[in-house]
């Protein structure tokens, strides 16, 4: 179990992951095994993206020393954190796997990852938007008996704790936690930079070592399987109503009127 | 382009030995060539897209020669060139119910597709582009070349466009200058109708020698068909019907591509008279044809883009090289149109100015002109290729799509035996033959059905295109009037009918006047095929590059 | 199989959402519904009236006043031995406190689900509902959150469990609550909206889409929505945006006025129960997708509709 307080020069944490990029449409291959990822474009998960720039975001303000980035994906996965490190990260780990690594294994990869790295702030996105699971940054947090600050959209650190300002379902909530603590990202925390040319340049001289799952002690089989990968029901026509009379008929009958 | 980049705001510099404009075939097959054969040299590749393929839209079927040529080894490599070869060829000629189709043996030889292979550019670009970073070149997607950067007389490189300017061209919170990248020689290889091309040929008058350059309007598809209707390596042309309706030229392809999938597309030569005409409904109702409808039925729809293509041939090829730059590719338009193949004449073209590039550097010569490249060219087998069938489009525009065809099959014919009876053809702009609304008729396009044929906002979502909301419009008019005052009550707005991505609405104006109207831009669905540049018959409208990795994101296209 | 689920409460009062997880969990076995919270007699009371509850644990502790994981986690922990699955609402609050229980019952969580198609298998969403995976679990022990609109609610009464007190787990320490802002306007939040009346492009300006939606959203108590086209012409802020781009919402009824039905709008709006349109154009492509379909000119129909409520 970590302990301890962070400090001002603490390190940021950030793990990201590689994920089909937003503006495609997935597409799901008719042989039922999952969505069609060949050839398509690949990118940062948007919260990540967004955990990211926080991160750098607290360096800039002094609240941070360092941040670093890390993705448990394909070696492709590889450009995903240069892009992180062209928008300020300082450093990169790759654990390479070509496997699907399933989000309780993610959480202990990173737990370990924590063990080693000391960070005082862990940051990542809420959920990845392919397998939308909402569960590594509150999974990382039970493993290692630490605070969780989820669906952030204002974080700010005071001292040996961060404020964590929440989007939850009524309205905002905010709540305080010890340092070292998690902190999963929503999409109204910040609008991440652009990363320019001068710095992509820089980021290929800075550190990426790759390691794999099993340096970490870590056994990444599932514990799910997947039968099988569908398209959701097409909706159907419905019916067209005559005039106002009737609409408002159904508006009752649907419990809304 | 903002109007931030007219100001002199701090810009980094960066300078390369040699800057390539553009990540397609042409681009990096001259940087590979580079690297080939001087390692040392510095070079980069700047491409608008999101990533190297994301705007590269083709049919394809490639002939191979270009890559023989480039790297060898590719047919034992994991190439997706060489996934599918061309098994057999059709060329039909469609009439409203039926079809009929043309004995191989009346078309000259070169028109056959044996020893040929189909493939998505897109995925041949993003395999040559691992290619190009393996041997070092450096490759930034998300970067479009806004601006050419001069002294005097001589071009000395780009600056990339500005990031995060605001809709009125101010400064946004996450506001990043473009950075210039200077060079001993810049590469224009933007693809067809390239913005950056478009300057440097007023600039140094490149087109003083040559036929203006006209273009057809490519618009496809990509399906996945059902398993037992699929042929790899099956390639299909029609022409006649629809285009015989409006009397307009082109045709519709069709091939049997790798993972069960089919590209089709139509091809509209963007000269056509009527104002009335719709690319995108001609190819919506082409594929209601029986005979290609019934490939499609049973099959489902994964993308859609379009994309312009260079039709002016030989007589249409500007001057090559001014000095410290040259166009490659189809910026400076390659494309063998009867064959409707470009993609190998652009990779030759790169290459040929890549050889020209590393003797000019190695004599210690920056920023000349470089006439020995468009001088080898022209000696090239590009050349060659090109003359045989130079005349085949303007005849086809003379004489209509039947005795047109005749005729240029005929002219094909000739010169493959060596004989030139009609000289060299000459054509007019796209704009200026666009005619008067009222001398045509409008065209009763069927409604999409929704399983063969789609509404123009739905197939625009399966580019995947995307741009940033809050920048500035990235369509500009010289003159904001000239659409409501001119193009709608002459032409009857083409602008609405010509944009594949429904860019160009003509919305009331409320409150208005009786009839008041005005030109609604929707440019975040722009999917960069040039058209409108092209075509507004006033030539009023410029397109720029918008906000880097904007844009279509074409899987597999 | 016995399964354990979260009461979602505000600590005076039981919420729907727990409702909705009841009958998802009672597709699994017998059910027990855990109340945790601070000064929540009520709550487990009203609890213990839903229909097909058999037990209802009640674990009271300023600790658990707002539902903080790091401390109302190991008071699940410490029950699930007796179960064999534990069910959360796919709440804000479930979604926060069911993964931390999953790792430290060292088992995967099935997120979202939308259906139980067997004990171990479930259906649910990936790629933002794009596909849908069904899924089979090979532990010992469930971990679920269960989407509120793929549930039917269990009947609030006719129920009657037995109720009782649970040791509890104290405060963590490491964790505590500083305030809350709940949402107090007249107008519901678009993303949580039962009903959502949203208008298009044909409301002409801001004045005529003020005039014609607001008095049909207020009699409906809905929220308001716009499309692309509304926005970009200025009617409405871009807060209201519905649509790939702007929010995506999945209210009971979706009342689509003046709207043509984009592809890019209805990616925001597709999860909607049911979808209403009232456009003048009947080739609309709104009306594939429309459950109900009045073609007709909204500037009299609306005013109608909204007299007529």
């Amino acid at each position: 179990m970590l302990e301890g307080k962070g400090d001002a020069a603490m390190k940021c944490l950030v793990p990201i992951k590689r994920v089909l990029d937003y503006n495609v449409k997935p597409r799901v291959k008719g042989d039922g095994t999952g969505v069609d990822l060949s050839n398509v474009k690949m990118s940062m998960n948007p919260f990540d993206e967004i955990a990211v720039e926080e991160a750098v975001r607290l360096k800039e303000k002094g609240a941070a020393s360092e941040v670093v980035v890390v993705s448990i994906g394909p070696a492709k996965a590889q450009e995903t954190l240069r892009s992180a490190l062209a928008m300020g990260a300082d450093r990169a780990i790759l654990v390479s796997t070509e496997e699907t690594v399933e989000p309780l294994a993610v959480a202990k990869i990173l737990a370990a990852i924590m063990a080693e790295e000391a960070p005082g702030l862990v940051l990542l996105g809420k959920q990845a938007i392919d397998d939308d699971s909402n569960q590594v940054g509150q999974m990382l947090s039970g493993l290692t008996g630490r605070p969780q600050g989820t669906f952030a959209s204002k974080v700010e650190v005071e001292g040996d704790a961060v404020l964590v300002t929440r989007e939850v379902d009524g309205g905002l909530e905010t709540v305080r936690l010890s340092l070292p603590a998690i902190v999963t990202t929503d999409l109204r925390l910040n609008e991440p930079r652009y990363a320019s040319l001068p710095n992509i340049m820089k980021a290929k001289s800075k550190k990426l070592e790759t390691k794999a799952p099993a340096d970490y002690g870590v056994d990444t089989s599932p514990r799910l399987k997947v039968l099988k990968v569908t398209e959701p029901a097409v909706r159907s026509a419905g019916v067209k109503v005559a005039d106002v009379d009737a609409l408002v008929g159904k508006l009752k009958e649907l419990g809304v009127a | 382009m903002s109007d931030l980049q007219h100001e002199t705001v701090q810009r980094e510099t960066m300078p390369y030995d040699v800057v390539v404009v553009g990540g397609g075939p042409a681009g990096l097959s001259a940087a590979i060539r580079i690297k080939q054969l001087n390692a040392d040299l510095s070079v980069c590749v700047l491409e608008k897209g999101s990533e190297v393929g994301a705007h590269i839209l083709s049919g394809a079927v490639v002939d191979p020669r270009a890559m023989d040529e480039l790297l060898p080894d590719w047919r034992d490599s994991d190439c997706p060139l060489a996934q599918v070869p061309v098994t057999d060829n059709w060329h039909w000629v469609l009439t409203k119910g039926g079809h009929y189709a043309v004995p191989h043996a009346l078309m000259p030889p070169f028109m056959s597709n044996h020893g040929n292979y189909t493939v998505s550019l897109g995925n041949l670009c993003r395999w040559l582009g691992g290619k190009a970073e393996e041997l070092g070149v450096e490759i930034f997607p998300g970067f479009p070349a806004a601006e050419l950067l001069y002294d005097g007389d001589r071009l000395i490189g780009v600056q990339t466009g500005d990031m995060g300017v605001d809709h009125d061209g101010n400064p946004k919170g996450d506001y990043q200058p473009g950075m210039n990248l200077t060079a001993q020689y810049t590469i224009l290889a933007e693809g067809a109708r390239g913005h950056l091309t478009k300057r440097v040929k007023a600039k140094y008058d490149l087109e003083r020698d040559c036929q203006p350059q006209v273009y057809g309007l490519g618009i496809k598809e990509l399906w996945d068909i059902a398993p037992e209707k699929h042929v790899p390596g099956r390639v299909l042309h029609t022409q006649g019907w629809p285009l015989s309706e409006s009397e307009s030229w082109g045709g519709g392809f069709l091939y049997h591509q790798a993972g069960g999938q089919v590209a089709l597309g139509f091809v509209t030569a963007l000269d056509y008279a009527n104002p009335h005409v719709s690319p995108y409904e001609e190819f919506q109702r082409w594929k209601q044809h029986p005979a290609i409808r019934i490939i499609l039925e049973g099959g489902k729809r994964v993308s859609y883009g379009a994309r312009v293509i260079n039709e002016g041939g030989w007589q249409s090829v500007p001057h090559l090289a001014f000095p410290g730059g040259v166009l490659a590719g189809c910026s400076a338009g390659f494309v063998n149109v009867p064959r409707i193949k470009g993609s190998h004449t652009a990779m030759k073209s790169g290459m040929l100015a890549a050889e020209a590039i590393v003797a000019a550097i190695a004599a210690g010569q920056e920023g000349a002109q470089l006439d020995g490249y468009e001088a080898n060219l022209r000696e090239s087998w590009i050349a060659d290729e090109l003359k045989l069938v130079q005349n085949a489009q303007p005849l086809v525009a003379r004489f209509g799509g039947a005795l047109g065809t005749v005729l240029a099959g005929a002219d094909m014919w000739a010169r493959y035996l060596r004989i030139n009876p009609f000289g060299a053809m000459a054509h007019h702009t796209d704009a200026e033959a666009t005619g008067r609304a009222d001398l045509y008729q409008p065209i009763a396009y069927p409604k999409p059905d929704g399983v063969i044929s789609f509404d123009r906002l739905t197939s625009v979502s399966f580019s995947f295109t995307n741009h940033e909301e809050d920048q500035p419009c990235h369509l500009k008019l010289t003159d904001p009037s000239v659409p409501t005052r001119i193009n709608l009550p002459r032409y009857a707005g083409p602008e609405a009918r010509y944009c594949p991505a429904g860019v160009y609405e003509f919305v009331d104006v409320p409150g208005g006047e009786g009839d008041a109207t005005r030109l609604q831009i929707n440019a975040q669905n722009c999917v960069h095929c040039k058209t409108c540049d092209i075509k507004d018959p006033t030539q009023n409208i410029t397109w720029v590059a918008p906000e880097g990795g904007g844009g279509p994101n074409y899987p597999n296209m | 199989m016995t399964v354990l689920v979260w009461a979602e409460h505000d600590n005076a009062a039981l919420k729907d959402a727990t409702l909705s997880a009841v009958t998802a969990a009672s597709q699994l076995g017998e059910v027990h519904v855990l109340v945790a919270g601070s000064g929540v007699g009520g709550v487990a009371e009203a609890a213990g009236r839903i229909a097909g509850v058999a037990k209802v644990l009640v674990g009271d502790d300023a600790a658990y006043a707002h539902g903080l994981p790091e401390n109302v986690a190991p008071l699940v922990v410490g029950l699930m031995g007796g179960y064999d699955a534990f069910v959360a609402p796919a709440t804000t609050t479930g979604k926060n406190i069911a993964p931390r229980v999953a790792a430290l019952l060292d088992v995967a969580q099935i997120s979202d689900i939308l259906s139980v198609e067997g004990p171990k298998t479930f259906t649910r969403p990936i790629y933002a509902g794009n596909a849908i995976a069904t899924v089979e679990s090979s532990d010992a022990k469930l971990v679920i959150t269960a989407r509120g609109t793929a549930f039917a609610k269990a009947a609030a009464d006719g129920g009657s469990a037995t109720i009782e007190s649970i040791a509890t787990t104290g405060d963590a320490g490491i964790s505590s609550f500083v305030g809350a802002e709940i949402a107090k306007s007249e107008r519901p939040e678009l993303t949580s909206a039962k009903v959502i009346v949203s208008g298009g492009r044909a409301l002409k300006d801001a004045e005529t889409f003020a005039a014609t939606i607001l008095p049909l959203a207020d009699k409906l108590g809905a929220a308001v929505g716009a499309s692309r086209a509304a926005v970009d012409a200025g009617y409405v802020p871009n807060d209201y945006q519905v649509g790939q781009t702007g929010k995506i919402v999945a209210p009971q009824v979706y009342i689509a006025v003046g709207i043509s039905g984009a592809i890019q709008h209805l990616a925001g709006m597709k999860d909607s129960k049911t979808i209403i349109a009232i456009n003048k154009d009947e080739d609309a492509p709104i009306f594939q997708v429309a459950d109900i379909g009045l073609v007709a000119d909204l500037f009299q129909a609306v005013p109608e509709l909204t007299g007529k409520l």
